[in-house]
C-alpha cells in the first residue's frame, strides 16, 4: 500500500514541520506544489464484455473542485464517471483495467468495500429519482441507515439548504417529493446525497433533462457546493462545463484497434480547454466542428 | 466532522461507522433469502424425487400404450382428449378477452375485467366441478367427457385471457399508432400487426393453461369417469377415463398394486406437465426476446 501512496501526501506530511509565523509563506507556496488529488486514474481500461468501452485513461480530480467530463455520445464519460464509485460493479460483463487510487487506495483493491465507496463518493443521476417518500424522509432516510440520528431535522435542514431548496420546501416537509417539479426533484437528490457529508459528488448530466431556468439553478447551486465537495460533473452541454468547471477533461471516440474507443484527448483548465486548446480533435470539438 | 460515524475521506476503504453492523444484519437477511429459495427447491425436488422412484417401475411400453388392467392407455387419451377439447373451448374465447381489454375496454373496463378475471382464477375447482355437475350432467342425465371439458375450459380461460393480454401489451403502442396514421381501421390492426406479434406469448400462456387443467381432478370426479369407464374412447360425450380421477381411485382402494399404479399414473402426469411447462416457458422467452429486440 504505502508505495501507491501519492507524493501529495508525503508534501502533507511536511506541512507540520513549517513554522506556525510562516503561514503567508506557506500560502504563496502552495500554487507551487501539486495540488492534491482525490483521484488518480491511471491507465485505466474499461471492457463490457469483448467490447471496450475506454482505453488507458490517466486522469487526475482535483480536491474541492469541479471537473467536467465532456465529449460526444458513446465516448465512455459516463463509463468512466460510474467506474469512480463502482457502479459499473452490477453491469454484466464489466471488466477493468489500470487502476483508479482514491486518496491513495485502489477503489478495486481486494480489501475494499463497495458500500464504504459509496458512503464516501456520492452520486446523483441524469433522471431525478427521489424515492416515493415524504421530503424530509428522503433526505434523512440515508442519515438513519447509516446512524446519523443526532440532531437529524438539523441534518435535514442544512442538506435542504445546501442543496438551495430550503425555502421552497420548508412549509411542506412531510409531502410528497413525487409532487415537487423535475428541477425540484433534482435538487432533492442533491440534497440527499450531501445529507450523509460525502468526500466527492459525482454528477452525471444533471440537469439534460430540465428546462433552462431549473438548470441556472442547478448550476448556481454546483458552485455554492465547489470546496465543501469535490465534483466531477459528465455532460453534454459544453457552455455548462465552461460555466461550472475549473478543469475540464475531453474524451473522444479514437479508432485504435478495430473498433473506436473512447479515449481521454485532453484535460485542462476550462479556460483552457474552450481557449487555447492544445489537442486539433478538442479544438474541433469545442468549436462545433466535430468530425 | 466531529462526529464519529463521519469517515476520513483518506482512510482504506474499509467499512466505517456502522457499516460492520449494517453488513451483518445484510448477510443475515440474505441467508435467510437463500435458505427460504433452497426450502422451495427441495419441496419440488422431493416431490419429483418421490414420484420418480415410486412409479419409476411400473413403467413400460404396455403400461403407457395398453388397456386397462395391463395399462393405463384410456386414461391417458381420456385425459388428453378432455384437455384439448377444454382448450378448444377457452382458447378462442381467452384471446379474445385479452384483445378486448387491451385494445377496446378503457383503462376503467381493463381494470374491471382484469380483477374478474383475477378472481375467476381463485375459484376453487371443486366449485367449478358442482358448477358443471348441475348445468350438464344434471341436465343430460349422464356424466360427460364434455362436462370435464367445461369445468376445465372455465379453469383455463383466466390463465389464457391474462397471459395474452399481458404479452399484448407489450406490442409497443408506436406499433399501433402507426397502423391507425395510415389510416387502417383498428381490426385490421389488431389481425395483422398486433396478433402476429404477440403469437408467441398467446401460444405458450395457452400451453401453460393446459398443463394447469390437465392435473386437476375434483371437476372430473363429479363430471365424468365416476362409474369407471375403462375402455379407450375419444368421444366426449360419453364418461371418459382420466388419469387425475384414476390415480385418486387406485389411491383410494387400500390395494397394493393400486398404490403401485397411481404412482406409475403420477410419473406420466408429471412428465407431460413438466416438459409442456418447460416447452412453453422457452417457447415466451423467445417470443419475448423478439418483440423486445
Amino acid at each position: 500500500m504505502s508505495s501507491s501512496v501519492p507524493s501529495r501526501v508525503r508534501i502533507q506530511d511536511k506541512a507540520p514541520a513549517i513554522p506556525v509565523g510562516v503561514t503567508e509563506t506557506t500560502v504563496e507556496i502552495q500554487p507551487v506544489v501539486a495540488p492534491e488529488l482525490v483521484f488518480d486514474s491511471r491507465e485505466v481500461s474499461i471492457f463490457y464484455g469483448a467490447k471496450q468501452a475506454l482505453a488507458g485513461v490517466n486522469l487526475g480530480i482535483r480536491h474541492g473542485q469541479i471537473t467536467a467530463l465532456i465529449g460526444p455520445s458513446g465516448c465512455g464519460k459516463t463509463t468512466f464517471l460510474r467506474s469512480l464509485n463502482r457502479m459499473n460493479d452490477s453491469v454484466s460483463g464489466f471488466r477493468i483495467e489500470g487502476q483508479i487510487l482514491y486518496h491513495g487506495h485502489d477503489v478495486y483493491g481486494s480489501s475494499v468495500d463497495r458500500v464504504e465507496v459509496r458512503r464516501r463518493i456520492g452520486m446523483v443521476f441524469q433522471k431525478p429519482n427521489p424515492f416515493p417518500k415524504s421530503i424530509y424522509d428522503n433526505v434523512a432516510w440515508a442519515p438513519r441507515n447509516l446512524g446519523l440520528r443526532r440532531g437529524l431535522d438539523e441534518r435535514v435542514e442544512n442538506a435542504l439548504r445546501g442543496a438551495a431548496l430550503w425555502d421552497e420546501v420548508k412549509d411542506r416537509l412531510k409531502d410528497s417529493a413525487l409532487g415537487l417539479s423535475g428541477g425540484q426533484q433534482q435538487r432533492l437528490c442533491i440534497a440527499r446525497a450531501i445529507a450523509i457529508e460525502p468526500d466527492v459528488l459525482l454528477l452525471d448530466e444533471p440537469a439534460s433533462a430540465l428546462d433552462p431556468i431549473a438548470t441556472g439553478a442547478i448550476e448556481d447551486l454546483m458552485h455554492s457546493l465547489k470546496g465543501r465537495f469535490t465534483i466531477v460533473i459528465v455532460t453534454h452541454n459544453m457552455q455548462q462545463a465552461a460555466r461550472v468547471a475549473d478543469r475540464t477533461a475531453f474524451f473522444s471516440l479514437e479508432t485504435a484497434g478495430p473498433k473506436p474507443v473512447g479515449t481521454l484527448i485532453e484535460v485542462d483548465e476550462t479556460t483552457r480547454i474552450f481557449g487555447e486548446p492544445r489537442d486539433p480533435r478538442t479544438r474541433d470539438y469545442v468549436s462545433g466542428r466535430f468530425g | 466532522m466531529s462526529d464519529p460515524l463521519l469517515p476520513d475521506p483518506t482512510a482504506p476503504l474499509t467499512p466505517s461507522g456502522n457499516l460492520r453492523r449494517r453488513q451483518a444484519v445484510s448477510r443475515i437477511t440474505e441467508g435467510a433469502a437463500t435458505a427460504a429459495a433452497v426450502v422451495a427447491l427441495a419441496a419440488l425436488v422431493l416431490v419429483l424425487w418421490t414420484v420418480v422412484s415410486r412409479g419409476a417401475g411400473v413403467i413400460s411400453f404396455d403400461f403407457i400404450f395398453k388397456g386397462y388392467p395391463e395399462g393405463v392407455g384410456p386414461m391417458l387419451l381420456g385425459t388428453i382428449v378432455i384437455a384439448l377439447l377444454a382448450t378448444a373451448i377457452a382458447m378462442p374465447i381467452g384471446v379474445l378477452v385479452a384483445l378486448y381489454v387491451t385494445e377496446y375496454s378503457g383503462a376503467k373496463g381493463a381494470r374491471t375485467l382484469k380483477l374478474i378475471l383475477d378472481l375467476l382464477n381463485g375459484l376453487p375447482s371443486i366449485i367449478l366441478g358442482l358448477f358443471a355437475f348441475v348445468f350438464i350432467v344434471e341436465a343430460q342425465e349422464k356424466q360427460t367427457g364434455f362436462a370435464g371439458s367445461v369445468a376445465l375450459a372455465i379453469i383455463e380461460l383466466p390463465l389464457i385471457a391474462r397471459g395474452s393480454q399481458e404479452v399484448l401489451q407489450l406490442v409497443p403502442i408506436n406499433l399501433r399508432e402507426a397502423s391507425d396514421a395510415l389510416g387502417v381501421a383498428r381490426w385490421r390492426t389488431v389481425l395483422s400487426v398486433i396478433l402476429p406479434s404477440a403469437l408467441g406469448g398467446i401460444v405458450t400462456s395457452t400451453i401453460l393453461a393446459v398443463a394447469r387443467a390437465a392435473g386437476e381432478t375434483a371437476p372430473l370426479i363429479l363430471a365424468t369417469s365416476a362409474f369407471d369407464p375403462k375402455k379407450f374412447s375419444v368421444n366426449p360425450f360419453e364418461a371418459l377415463p382420466n388419469i387425475p380421477t384414476w390415480i385418486y381411485k387406485v389411491s383410494e382402494e387400500g390395494n397394493p398394486n393400486g398404490y403401485a399404479e397411481a404412482w406409475g399414473m403420477s410419473l406420466v402426469l408429471v412428465f407431460i406437465i413438466l416438459v409442456t411447462s418447460l416447452g412453453a416457458r422457452a417457447l415466451l422467452a423467445r417470443s419475448k426476446r423478439k418483440l423486445s429486440s
